[in-house]
């Protein structure tokens, strides 16, 4: 008999009575302000929010913030940012032959899906990340997204997500992070050491 | 582990002969467990999602067989290679295996409860694979040649100076510089450096979900990110007991998970991976070890409810006061010591008894384990199959003769509150267990039996 047989057999047997799966009747508030909780909650995680009227404005603050010669990598379409746009080869993305040409990104910039206000993460699956490395080894990550995309909380966040398939999805909040010395909090484990989120119309 | 088979006593005591040491441990692991408490007070339904929590794992132990094989099948049409572990030694056996295949002679590995029960690193090193711990506290305590103290915080027993030391040994930074700014920046560095040159990673997981075959790993370092998309082969080892049934039940065990671990309101990286990325080869390896057999026992299956958070761990007062390497397995703690016994009894039958059975636990747990009634439960298991003391069961046998005859009783009482006063070194001496670490009371002149047949006197 295989391990597989043996297990599954084993389990078969003594698994208890089944007991009915508990409904989930968790409904957020939706009369708080949602996009006030989402930048006060993220903020005390050590990220950066800000709102801006016109999706311009992300290319000016980008620039100004980390001049030349950074290295910046913008995966969104409609920013209109002419620094060096991610010109991924026409090969399927994420079969780049080094994946470590990434080594050395100052910014990436890339469109998240949605927001969650309990807990300020961002929802964001392979689809927004062009190259599945770039969020975790860029030095700092810029995520923008629709000011009137913020869920009350994770049960408004997964009824939206659906059963949809995808290769990695991720909620992403904050910078990398670790307290393992002492407890000190130090931003900037492995991962991007800062994130900045905008807020866009 | 614990070369010299000494008991979580033993050991506690020695952790317990620095005294500072110990009142910093305690004071950390507390100031941890006020944050859960925070956290855990912001949401009003947080007993409601404990209570959702508890009974959709109910529901995966009950119907574990028929989740095993849907997620198996949707794993399995996304490409991903499953394979099935009856024991430690098979799991470490397939992975290596895996590693083999590729030719390499070195991995990353994120933070996996499940490769300290197995022993992987050892296994391993053995067959000539060095494995890179990327969670920083793990590095640490890889660095210094010792097992994690705790499964969420696994060097919190180190103070920043020895760490300090520690990096100077091992990462060449400068001699004397313990702030944990820059220690963690060298780690970076130094950690980056393997991310680059691995091919293999291997990550633990959190939550397996059946319904779309996908698994969910979390962490603040993104430690398991960076390990799993820079290389070419991505292993994730996890027990059968991992599985939920929908995806849509992430959002109960997300909102507890953190929170009761270490306050926060998600970790930073909730990364659920459902396919190999383009060109990747993906494994999960699924590891009995014994868990199908617990599932039989109505007294002690509960305990595969646990998500791993450690909340446990930070509010038990023995945990806090004796530091996690006296428990002597890779999962210490009270949940450590409801599930080391099932392992193996005759080696973990001390860990039941290093309880308080205070309820902390229980009251703690995000998906109410009866962690409390099952440390009493294993003490009368481990006494009925005779893993007791000698001396336990001396001193239970007087007790049980004392307590059941009235007469013997205060006489015994009045003996003892006039030895405690006339000759306190008769107690306070090393021979008595009750001496260590403690004063002894002041001995009162009188029994509570007169002094409550006075007060009833005086009521009359």
């Amino acid at each position: 008999m295989s391990s597989r047989e043996k297990i599954l057999a084993a389990v078969k047997k003594n698994q208890p009575a089944m007991v009915e799966l508990p409904a989930l009747n968790f409904a957020g508030d939706a009369s708080i302000d949602l996009k006030a909780q989402f930048i006060k909650i993220l903020t005390g995680i050590g990220g950066s929010v800000i709102e801006v009227n016109e999706i311009k404005k992300v290319a000016d603050y980008i620039k100004s913030t980390f001049p030349e010669p950074a290295r910046i990598i913008n995966t969104t379409t409609n920013l209109n940012f002419e620094s060096e746009i991610l010109n991924l080869p026409d090969e399927q993305a994420g079969l780049k032959s080094d994946l470590h040409d990434f080594s050395n990104v100052t910014v990436a910039i890339m469109k998240g899906e949605f927001g969650v206000a309990e807990n300020g993460a961002i929802w964001l699956t392979d689809a927004n990340m062009v190259d599945q490395a770039l969020p975790y080894i860029c030095e700092h990550l810029v995520l923008i997204i629709n000011k009137n995309s913020i869920v009350p909380t994770l049960h408004e966040a997964y009824e939206k997500i659906g059963t949809c398939p995808y290769t990695l999805g991720t909620f992403l909040a904050g910078p990398s992070k670790t307290a393992d010395i002492e407890q000190s909090l130090v931003l900037g484990a492995h991962g991007s050491k800062s994130l900045i989120v905008f807020l866009v119309p | 582990m614990n070369p010299q088979n000494k008991t979580h006593s033993e050991l506690a005591e020695k952790f317990n002969r620095d005294v500072e040491r110990v009142n910093w441990h305690d004071k950390t692991l507390w100031f941890v467990r006020e944050k859960r408490d925070k956290a855990a007070h912001q949401i009003a339904e947080w007993e409601k999602l404990r209570e959702a929590a508890s009974q959709i794992k109910n529901n995966v132990l009950g119907n574990l067989h028929e989740y095993l094989l849907e997620f198996e099948k949707n794993a399995l049409n996304h490409g991903i290679h499953v394979h099935w572990a009856s024991s430690a030694q098979e799991h470490n056996e397939i992975v290596h295996s895996i590693i083999k295949k590729h030719g390499v002679n070195h991995m990353v590995k994120s933070k996996s409860m499940l490769t300290e029960e197995c022993g992987l690193n050892e296994y391993l090193y053995k067959q000539g694979i060095e494995v890179v711990d990327t969670d920083l506290g793990e590095r640490i305590v890889q660095l210094a040649k010792e097992p994690p103290s705790h499964i969420v915080l696994p060097c919190i027993h180190w103070k920043k100076e020895e760490i300090g030391e520690l990096f100077h040994q091992y990462l060449g930074t400068p001699k004397g510089n313990a702030d944990p700014q820059f220690l963690t920046a060298a780690a970076r560095v130094h950690l980056r450096e393997h991310f680059l040159t691995s091919r293999v990673a291997l990550t633990g997981v959190n939550f397996a979900v059946a319904e779309t075959g996908e698994i969910i790993v979390c962490t603040n370092e993104g430690n398991a990110d960076l390990g799993v998309q820079l290389a070419g082969v991505h292993i994730a080892s996890m027990g059968i007991e991992k599985i939920i049934p929908r995806r849509k039940h992430l959002s109960v065990f997300l909102r507890l998970l953190a929170r009761s671990a270490t306050g926060q309101p998600i970790t930073t990286y909730s990364s659920h991976f459902q396919k190999p990325r383009e060109g990747q080869e993906m494994h999960i390896v699924l590891v009995d070890n014994g868990r199908s057999e617990r599932l039989a026992s109505d007294d002690f299956r509960n305990a595969l409810k646990c998500i791993r958070c450690g909340a446990c761990f930070n509010t038990c007062p023995v945990y806090k006061r004796s530091g996690g390497h006296s428990y002597h397995t890779a999962v210490a703690g009270p949940i450590g010591s409801i599930l080391a016994p099932g392992f193996d009894m005759a080696k973990n039958a001390d860990l039941p008894f290093a309880s308080t059975l205070c309820g902390s636990c229980t009251n703690v747990c995000p998906v109410k384990i009866d962690i409390h009634d099952q440390l009493y439960k294993w003490r009368q298991v481990l006494v009925k199959n005779g893993h007791t003391t000698a001396s336990k069961k001396t001193g239970m046998n007087v007790m049980s003769k004392v307590l059941s005859h009235p007469m013997v009783y205060r006489f015994s009482g009045a003996v003892g509150r006039w030895v405690l006063r006339t000759m306190p070194f008769m107690a306070n001496n090393k021979f008595n267990p009750w001496f260590k670490q403690r004063e002894m009371p002041k001995a009162s002149t009188q029994s509570f039996r007169s002094w409550y047949l006075n007060q009833r006197k005086h009521e009359q």
